[in-house]
């Protein structure tokens, strides 16, 4: 990556993880409720991915640890955490929450809840294009053991059948919630269970971003030049728990900070620092001028925003 | 007798079961090494072991239907769904193969398995997991469904569905894991039809189930002391088959009845029981019955549009004093 790229991407995953540890923050201090999914440890891989891409011309969904998706597509981090609150300025207008992150303008279609859900969807969007005739391509980013769903065998089949313009990425973290990939999955190697579709797969390191885009530009280049849809395995880890309520006791505290090792945060970080072209006093103050960003702009305009009306309750459940 | 909590009634029922007979079996998602999203099996992995205590994948009309068939050859799986949205997924091989087998087959095959799901609107989870589908359950041909109230139900009502010869769908709830009550020390199997009178009265009859039988509770000791009326409290326990005698007793006594309801009215538990009364004892009214249910809408997150969708024991006094003239 180019200085200027590698600076710009490292400050937005430094505003992603800190977005999502005020998440977290805010939660405890029940500004936020329901369920809360945090993405950090896992930023490389849709940063990755989406660099490669085209954010905010390409389709792409999600489940629901979608706040960072959402954001990298181009949505206002303000709305996103106004729409953590429940407030009216929310990007789903409050009736979503954080499973629930829309931004359609930016072609972000959508956090969905249902494990395995978002599979079809995405193959829907890749036929629409198909018909339509554009260069956009479909972004499907879910978990390793939502592949365990009836849709992904199902949608496999179709999107490689009907040659849908379709990436789907695999962002495999080791666990389903508490069940270890290998207590759940036959195979574990993921990018292994499309060949019997015949799906072009590939797999690489979630946590180097550099990987990452360069595997991407390569997945994205296949399916954006209408060769069929295409699987990309990232090996990634989460560094919390599954949502708010999870004691990790399914994992050991070594194999955590092993991972930590690998932040992927860090990685970029100090490989810009090793090659003279990056200091750590550089990375303190982003961090600082992020925090702030996120304190006195993203949370203030959650805090001061208007709560949905009661009387709109029933507004969105049909057509006007 | 003991004070435990629901979740531990649930546990304990599985405990028994699976100490009895070796063909009793569990299965669902983080339910072996976990321990259970709510705690329900938890310790039974590590005592019946992972043959016994099946942590499956995310595959839910999958196993659900590996344990369907696991039943027609004398298995007896109680089959977890972490939470009933999930069961959305499941559906096709709870209805078209557990529920119509043994009437397809001729009474040659049945599969009596037990599925069990915490269902429920919990707090702003949103509209893809917060879904009330006993409505969806009950409507079907075969298939048995109870919702217990309280520890001493969920434990009852769980042996006595290991025992059934027909497949039983048992609807939990999310906020009523923790909440306390008294169960017998010696085991105790709980009646798979039937109601319950909770709280015996004169003026009006108040229709709950699970979480709802609280939320008339409630209202029936507001309504005594603050309007001096006798409100009659009625558990339905059993959703399917509907206890069609209980409610005709009930409001052949009372003359007035409210039927309060987590879900939305339409096809509902409110219109299925109005429909009973208007067929068993429509005469017997005074007033048309009420129905009392959340709003008809998918379910939003914002608290106070959620507060505005989810009845609770308030709208229950508020519809009976509309049924009394005084409000
Ligand atoms: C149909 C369905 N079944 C179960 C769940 C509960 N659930 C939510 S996330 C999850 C684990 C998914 O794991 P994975 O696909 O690896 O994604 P990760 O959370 O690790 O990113 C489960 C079982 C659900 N939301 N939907
Ligand atoms: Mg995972």
């Amino acid at each position: 990556m180019k200085l200027k790229d590698r600076k710009r991407v490292l400050r937005e995953m430094v505003l992603a993880r800190r977005f999502e540890e005020r998440c977290y923050q805010a939660y405890i201090e029940r500004k936020i409720g329901g369920f809360l999914h945090l993405y950090p440890g896992q930023e490389a891989c849709c940063y990755g991915v989406m660099e490669a891409a085209r954010p905010g011309f390409d389709y792409v969904i999600t489940g629901y640890r979608d706040h960072v998706h959402a954001i990298k597509c181009g949505a206002d981090p303000k709305a996103v955490m106004a729409e953590l609150y429940g407030k009216e300025t929310g990007c789903s207008k409050g009736r979503g929450g954080s499973m629930h992150i829309f931004d359609v303008a930016h072609r972000f279609m959508g956090g969905y809840a249902l494990v395995g859900g978002p599979f079809p969807l995405a193959a829907g969007m890749a036929k629409a294009i198909q018909m339509k005739g554009g260069d956009e391509i479909a972004i499907c980013f879910l978990g390793d053991s939502a592949n365990n769903q009836g849709t992904f065998h199902e949608t496999m089949n179709m999107a490689a059948l009907w040659n849908l313009p379709v990436l789907f990425v695999c962002e495999n973290n080791l666990y389903g919630i508490g069940t270890a990939l290998h207590r759940s999955t036959a195979v574990v190697d993921q990018y292994k269970r499309v060949c019997a579709y015949g799906i072009e797969s590939d797999v690489c390191d979630g946590q180097d971003i550099e990987v990452v885009l360069e595997h991407a530009h390569k997945a994205v280049e296949y399916v954006r030049s209408r060769q069929g849809p295409y699987f990309l395995e990232l090996k990634t880890y989460r560094f919390r728990g599954h949502s708010m309520s999870d004691s990790r006791g399914y994992r050991t505290r070594e194999e955590e900070e092993q991972w930590k090792q690998r932040d992927p945060i860090n990685i970029l970080r100090d490989r810009m620092i090793a090659e003279d072209k990056y200091t750590m006093a550089e990375f303190e103050a982003l961090e600082k001028e992020i925090d702030h960003y996120i304190e006195h702009e993203v949370i203030k305009f959650a805090e001061e925003s208007p709560d949905p009306k009661v009387e709109e309750l029933t507004k969105y459940v049909l057509a006007d | 007798m003991a004070e435990i909590m629901y979740w531990e009634a649930i546990r304990r029922a599985h405990d028994e079961e699976m100490a009895r007979d070796p063909m009793v079996i569990c299965m669902g998602e983080d339910i072996g090494v976990a321990g259970g999203t709510y705690k329900a099996t938890k310790g039974l992995y590590e005592k019946y072991g992972p043959l016994r205590v099946i942590d499956t994948p995310i595959s839910e009309n999958g196993y659900t239907g590996l344990g369907i068939g696991a039943s027609f050859l004398g298995v007896k799986p109680i089959i977890e769904i972490m939470s009933v949205n999930f069961a959305w997924l499941a559906m096709d091989q709870i209805f078209n193969s557990a529920a119509k087998v043994r009437y397809m087959s001729g009474g040659q095959l049945s599969a009596p398995v037990v599925i069990r799901a915490a269902g429920g609107a919990a707090h702003q989870l949103g509209a893809q997991h917060s879904a009330r589908m006993e409505k969806v359950f009950m409507g079907v041909a075969g298939l048995r469904v109870v919702t217990p109230s309280n520890p001493k139900q969920a434990y009852g009502l769980l042996k006595s569905a290991v025992r059934s010869p027909d497949p039983v769908y048992i609807n939990e709830h999310e906020l009523m894991y923790n909440m306390k009550g008294e169960v017998p020390d010696e085991e105790y199997f709980h009646p798979l039809e039937g109601s319950e009178v909770t709280r015996p009265g004169t003026d009006v009859t108040l229709f709950g189930y699970n979480i709802s039988v609280h939320w008339c509770l409630k209202a029936a000791e507001i309504l005594a002391k603050q309007y001096n009326i006798s409100a009659e409290v009625v558990d339905l326990y059993a959703l399917a088959p509907l206890d069609r005698e209980g409610i005709r007793k009930s409001v052949a006594k009372t003359h007035k009845a409210v039927i309060a309801e987590e879900d939305e009215a339409p096809c509902g538990v409110g219109s299925e029981v109005m429909a009973i009364i208007n067929e068993e004892c429509f005469w017997e009214l005074d007033a048309p019955p009420v129905r009392v249910h959340s709003a008809l809408v998918p379910q939003p997150y914002a608290h106070n549009l959620e507060k505005a969708t989810i009845p609770d024991h308030e709208d229950v006094v508020k519809a009976v004093l509309k049924l009394f003239g005084k409000a």
